[in-house]
């Protein structure tokens, strides 16, 4: 098997007395989707939270294209190709698409109006709009507000976002858990062809067929440890859910 | 998948921007400005002889420039969803720390000192106010302490400031060569206190709506949370924001000495009160996220020309603020509607 595009080994996270992660481990390869799935409270959030900058880990190492890797900002993950879809979208409603997808990255005018930070406004709305239609975003408009989009496009565009700067890893935190079908089927799609681009990608989901379905691996956390790994072609609903509950477990379990 | 592909490109094809006429009439900033249009129209009506006159709009120009300064920089904080209240204060104290020290350099009365002398009050006002303006950045984005107490605490140390400075009198002694100039001066029938505000604004403007920094503004206001999350150093964005509305404030003190030939003390207290409400008016959102430097303009004007027309027909000029409170009242309530019918979707 090709080397692990990210490796966490036995981290841990305490908030004050709480420890949220346990020597929890984790690994990602390039070029595939694995699902990071778990029951509430297993610590899923949080080992995301840690391998995208958000936290910093207490203990424990994390190892990138084989390297040490230390990170303490989201910029230090973003400047290394590793993109975030958060839970709560983390968009700015007021901003219309295109500069949503640009925010923190605008692109500036050549010259000297570059030099005063003046935004290149329709070289953004064209990039933004030939990469919505590559990852399949339908938006009525370009330039109204996140906030006038319904749920599911908001969602996209927070997917196209992310996929749109990754060039090693995305993390997906429940990228479907406000869609409808067709919306759904459409991340899923996405998240299939961003894989196959050679980028990686992690899903969190409580959807087990879903999981199933465009995953190659699972791996499973339970009480901050990783406590199972499958491959998605050989394992069952019924095995997952064994091991998120802790009827079953395959490794670290002490 | 060809199925797709082709519905999406057709849903694309449509993708095109709104038309200029429905993004026009789809913003308040239209309608703000047509309520500005329509109260100049019927006070021209009722008295066309008295309210278009050069006079008339010169002076309505003149006064209402020393607020439409404040209100730009209080623009940029609203839409953080911030709020200043200490402009009017810091204003007060730049006006008194520039003229004061014009007075000291030329020996203690500055009312025939030369540009030398005026370019250093100039640059003394502008400090003060920054120094203030950091201040309250700093206090917003570090400390992490609401802007409205923030801002309520330096409103009344930098009015403190300004009395303790010269025995709570206000300093005369502003040079004559300065109040000629921008004070009562005019450039083809503008006074050029009104040309210095509209540079002023349409910087603002500009800044607002075509820059980086403008755009950082809207995103803090909008989502703090996204746009710390996107590497927008939020506390940096949050000091240069007030930062910005207190150099302004610094910049509206000197044009208020050129103005009226003194460093008043009192008079202010509700300068502050003013900017919001033209912000406000002007259809920026109190919620943040939303608004423009355009329709502060016009925020700035509404109480103006009511102002002055009232007293042009003849109705007791006490119909002004009351006329004024129910404008605001009713320009938030729309924003808000607007606001919960937009997030229900």
């Amino acid at each position: 098997m090709t080397e692990p595009l990210l490796e966490a080994r036995d981290l841990t996270k305490n908030y004050g007395t709480v420890e949220a992660l346990r020597g929890a481990s984790f690994t990602a390869y390039p070029g595939e989707v694995v699902s990071l799935i778990g029951d509430n409270g297993a610590g899923k959030s949080t080992l995301v939270k840690c391998l995208c900058g958000v936290e910093q880990p207490t203990g424990g190492t994390v190892l990138f294209d084989g390297k040490p890797l230390t990170l303490n900002s989201p910029n230090d993950a973003r400047d290394r190709g590793i993109e975030t879809v958060f839970q709560d979208l983390a968009v700015a409603p007021d901003l219309d698409p295109a500069a949503n997808m640009f925010l923190g990255r605008e692109i500036l005018k050549p010259g000297l109006l570059g030099r005063l930070g003046v935004l290149d406004k329709k070289a953004m709305r064209r990039q933004a709009v030939e990469h919505f239609t590559r990852f399949g975003a339908t938006l009525q408009s370009i330039d109204v507000p996140i906030a006038a989009l319904s749920g599911g496009q908001r969602q996209s565009v927070a997917v196209a976002r992310s996929v749109a700067w990754a060039s090693k890893l995305v993390f997906m935190d429940e990228p479907t858990a406000a869609l409808g079908v067709v919306q759904r089927e459409r991340v899923l799609d996405v998240i299939k062809r961003v894989r196959d681009e050679g980028i990686a990608v992690v899903l969190i989901s409580h959807n087990m067929p879903e999981v199933l379905s465009v995953s190659d691996r699972v791996e499973v956390l339970r009480l901050g440890r990783r406590v199972a790994r499958f491959k998605a072609a050989e394992t069952t609903v019924e095995e997952l859910v064994g091991a998120m509950t802790g009827a079953l477990s395959q490794e670290d379990a002490a | 998948m060809t199925d797709t592909e082709t519905t999406l490109s057709k849903d694309l094809s449509a993708e095109e921007r709104t038309p200029l006429l429905k993004r026009l009439t789809g913003a308040n900033t239209l309608w703000i400005g047509l309520v500005l249009l329509v109260l100049v129209a019927v006070f021209g009506a009722i008295r066309p002889d008295a309210v278009f006159q050069v006079t008339t709009l010169q002076f309505l120009l003149a006064e209402t420039s020393v607020l439409l300064v404040l209100a730009v920089g209080m623009t940029f904080v609203i839409i953080t969803s911030g709020i200043d209240l200490s402009v009017g204060s810091v204003l007060v104290f730049a006006s008194v720390t520039s003229a004061l020290a014009m007075n000291e350099l030329s020996g203690g009365d500055a009312t025939n000192a030369g540009w030398g002398v005026i370019a250093c009050g100039l640059l003394v006002a502008v400090v003060s106010g920054a120094v203030w303006g950091l201040l309250n950045g700093l206090l917003v984005s570090r400390a992490k302490i609401p802007p409205l107490i923030v801002t309520l605490g330096s409103f009344g140390a930098a009015q403190g400031a300004a009395l303790l400075l010269n025995n709570g009198s206000n300093v005369s002694g502003i040079p004559d060569r300065l109040n000629r100039t921008f004070g009562s001066g005019t450039w083809f029938g503008i006074p050029n206190i009104v040309i210095v505000a509209a540079i002023v604004t349409a910087a603002g403007a500009l800044l607002l709506s075509t820059t980086r920094f403008g755009r950082y503004t809207y995103a803090v206001g909008s989502n703090e949370e996204a746009a710390r999350r996107v590497g927008i150093s939020v506390r940096n964005h949050l000091t240069k924001v007030y930062l910005l509305a207190g150099t302004l404030a610094g910049l509206a003190g000197f044009m208020g000495n050129a103005f009226f030939r003194v460093a008043v003390v009192t008079g202010h207290e509700t300068d502050n009160l003013n900017a919001i409400a033209a912000v406000v008016l002007g259809g920026t959102s109190i919620f943040g996220g939303m608004g423009s430097v355009l329709g502060t303009v016009f925020g700035v004007f509404i109480p103006a020309v009511l102002e002055k027309g009232l007293v042009i027909i003849g109705v007791r000029e006490f119909w002004q603020p009351i006329a004024v409170a129910i404008v605001l009242v009713a320009a938030v309530w729309l924003d808000q509607t607007r606001r919960r019918a937009r997030n229900q979707r």
